[in-house]
């Protein structure tokens, strides 16, 4: 297969990209936020984006979505990454969907074609320290009845306040740092027990932090095996890894877009200040990380929709390396900007807030990086 | 496994059914130092198991995949031969042949040669029985290589060259030349042509420069009258500056692939274990080798997907011209970070110079080697410029 997009995936990019652009660009960012919106996304525009059968883009056609793959998700995240458009649709087509996914028939009927038709929010609620450490999941779920109580907290979980449902990861088995033990649920965010306090993050978005006081859950609220959901959390995390580095991507090739567009316009000296070789190469090398950010992030992508064991590799090198470049794009844009890129007014901060957010997102550059060296024995 | 992907599929399992029953066992051994690189040509020493190898790979057509097989190549297609490079990868073997004729003339030849050019030189070059250099850079004529002094002289049949080249590779090793030669001064660009001839051709003579790796694989050029047939003019008198650029970008791309560091090298973590040993973790002992080695891999994984696209791209005509541009200022940084980071894995092992176990200094001196990686074939900041003029799309001083 060849590391490109084949002619349907290059479609859906011609449908999107002007869709997103024209419904959620960067100004409807800034309503949301300057509106000090409650919700973090519009869901009115949610629904234009299940008109499209976007939210059900990677669902089963069973399951009442469209079938498709990492590639066609990323094909949205890179849009919504370019728009820096508030949604849930890294957590909810991609994560829900990639962890419910194979999950047993009633799980899969009582939430898929709901997520497929846009009626339905996900959040994912994974961490619990200020760094990325799955393996580390020490929130409780003890056994009780028929099913389980859940007692424990969880943080940055975006749109955790307003989701349906909730995936939850919790250790049944144990201790911490072991990746046996973990079990997966799926949970109504409306359970007795279950506090969730929305904060608003430096790029305006709202992300949770969970308290589970003991919520009691049935046991079909599992997905997968009991002590065994290391294998459901590492497929959520293969797939909204790689979204949110196709989101990345996104957000860094719009910041780099503004800045090369600035240097053609914005005159010192007498010539355009992209006329001076200093800021070309600067330009040029930074064209060079993205162009290579990219063929990462669509490896990886073809990778996990071939499920190629090469894929965890393939994940790991795409969120770090797309990290690492979005950093150096909203650094240099907002820098050749000069003072307008420390401006609230110029779109070019708001690209490097959100580039920080997903940076961190599922593991920054440097956990993946080292994810990768435990792989190769070093 | 659906239904269209069946024939390639098949096809990979005789690919790998082939490789294995023919692939010699020492050509599936790691490159050990640059004596280990087949380059072939008249005067190139084999020992019998390069010999074999190289004889059946030409014999297939599979030095030059993707060459048509009138000319010595197999005929494959981009997915054919993406799948042979992959399965000969898989299994550690050594490329049969390297030489600028596969890299460099060949694609140029392809595109602009005559037929009576492509029948006379593409199926030498497929069977390594000729080895080419390249004429390009003068001591005047560097980043700026457009203003060339090297003269063609119009003698009826024949054009005389006089002048002088430098950084010619292997020149003293090669058996035929393409070189730029100016035929018009009326013009920069418009007054130089491309022309081939034998390096045995009276007036030839080369000098070898000894570099800081202490080895000499540059020459200095020197033409004296050397009378060169018109029929060796590739594009036509005066139109060699546009073969020249289509060669750059298969230059560049072919120095490009270094940054890849495949080819049965070691790697960085691989020869810092060796030398450092792990912490009772199992874990590298150096934390901070081992964070600057992790970053490193992750660059070079995704360069591995770059070069892999870029291939993809280029064979679809979907590639942007100057995108060789990128992809050799990548990778021949990249290569200088691995072997800096080579040196520093490999500790005082790596500073050894002549030593038998070192293999003759490899480490060192491909270490140095490298620094030459972002400056031949254009500079990076020659490649730099023109990303930002052609690609970009930034404004002229």
């Amino acid at each position: 297969m060849p590391l490109f997009l084949d002619d349907a995936q290059t479609m859906l990019a011609d449908t999107v990209r002007p869709f997103i652009a024209e419904h959620a660009p960067v100004r409807h960012l800034r309503s949301l936020r300057d509106g000090n919106d409650p919700t973090g996304f519009s869901r009115e525009l949610w629904r234009s984006f299940a008109e499209m059968g976007l939210p059900g883009l990677a669902v089963d056609e069973a399951d009442g979505g469209l079938g498709l793959g990492a590639v066609e998700a990323g094909i949205v995240l890179e849009e919504v990454g370019r728009n820096l458009t508030p949604s849930p649709f890294l957590s909810t087509a991609v994560g829900a969907v990639a962890a419910l996914k194979g999950s047993a028939p009633a799980l899969r009927e009582r939430w898929l074609p709901g997520i497929a038709a846009g009626e339905v929010v996900a959040a994912l609620a994974v961490d619990e320290s200020p760094r990325h450490r799955p393996e580390r999941t020490a929130l409780a779920a003890e056994r009780s009845g028929n099913g389980f109580r859940l007692t424990g907290r969880k943080r940055f979980v975006a749109h955790g306040h307003v989701a349906d449902v909730l995936i939850v990861a919790a250790r049944t088995a144990g201790a911490p740092g072991q990746t046996e033990g973990i079990t997966l649920f799926a949970m109504e965010r409306a359970t007795p027990g279950l506090a969730a306090t929305p904060e608003r993050l430096a790029d305006a978005s709202l992300a949770s932090r969970l308290q589970f006081d003991g919520v009691e859950l049935d046991a079909d609220a599992v997905i997968g095996e009991v002590d065994g959901g290391w294998p459901v959390l590492s497929r959520l995390l293969g797939a909204v890894r790689t979204g949110a580095s196709a989101e990345l991507l996104g957000v860094a090739a719009g910041a780099m877009g503004l800045t090369v567009d600035y240097l053609k316009t914005r005159r010192q000296f007498g010539h355009a200040i992209g006329s001076f070789q200093a800021l070309q190469h600067r330009a040029a090398h930074l064209y060079a990380e993205l162009e290579v950010a990219r063929a990462a992030v669509l490896k990886a992508q073809q990778l996990l929709d071939a499920n190629d064991p090469e894929a965890i590799r393939g994940t790991h090198v795409a969120k770090a390396f797309t990290g690492l470049a979005a950093t150096l794009a909203v650094q240099e844009g907002v820098q050749m900007h000069g003072g307008m890129g420390m401006t609230d007014e110029y779109d070019v901060g708001l690209y490097m807030k959100r580039g920080r957010v997903l940076a961190e997102m599922f593991g920054d550059a440097d956990y993946h990086a080292d994810q990768l060296a435990r792989l190769s024995g070093y | 496994m659906n239904v269209a992907s069946a024939p390639i599929d098949l096809f990979a399992l005789e690919t790998r059914a082939w490789l294995e029953a023919n692939c010699p066992e020492p050509m599936r051994l790691p490159l050990r130092h640059e004596g280990d690189v087949v380059w072939g040509g008249r005067n190139a020493r084999l020992d019998p198991a390069q010999r074999l190898w190289l004889d059946r790979m030409a014999e297939r057509g599979w030095t030059v995949p993707d060459w048509p097989i009138e000319y010595g190549g197999g005929g494959l297609s981009p997915a054919e031969t993406k799948m042979v490079r992959a399965e000969m990868a898989r299994l550690g073997c050594r490329s049969p042949l390297n030489s600028f004729g596969i890299s460099m003339l060949g694609p140029a030849l392809l595109k602009y040669g005559t037929e009576a050019q492509k029948r006379e030189h593409l199926p030498p070059i497929a069977r390594g029985e000729i080895r080419w250099c390249q004429g390009y850079s003068e001591p005047g004529a560097g980043s700026d290589l457009a203003s060339l002094q090297t003269s063609a002289r119009d003698d009826g049949d024949h054009l005389i060259v006089n002048g002088q080249k430098i950084w010619t590779s292997y020149a003293d090793k090669a058996d035929w030349i393409f070189c730029l030669v100016r035929t018009s001064r009326e013009a920069k660009q418009g007054g130089i042509s491309f022309v081939l001839f034998n390096m045995a051709s009276p007036g030839v003579t080369t000098k070898p420069i000894l570099l800081i790796s202490g080895s000499s694989p540059f020459c200095e050029t020197f033409f004296d009258d050397v009378r060169v047939l018109k029929s060796n003019l590739v594009g036509g008198l005066n139109k060699g500056w546009e073969v020249a650029k289509y060669l750059l970008g298969h230059e560049r791309e072919m120095i490009s692939g270094m940054g890849l560091g495949t080819g049965g090298q070691k790697s960085v973590a691989a020869v810092a274990l060796e030398a450092f040993g792990v912490e009772p973790d199992g874990r590298l002992d150096d934390p901070v080798l081992r964070a600057r080695i992790a970053l490193f891999e992750v660059r070079a994984a995704g360069f591995r997907a770059m070069s892999e696209r870029f291939m993809d791209e280029f064979k679809a005509g979907r590639a942007h011209p100057a995108q060789p541009s990128m992809m050799k200022y990548y990778g021949t940084e990249l290569n200088k970070q691995r072997h800096e980071l080579m040196m520093a894995a490999g500790g005082s092992d790596a500073l050894a110079w002549d030593s038998e176990a070192s293999h003759g200094g490899a480490a060192a001196r491909a270490w140095l080697r490298t620094k030459g990686n972002s400056i031949e074939g254009g500079t990076s900041e020659v490649q730099l410029n023109i990303i930002a003029k052609r690609i970009l799309d930034l404004p002229g001083a």
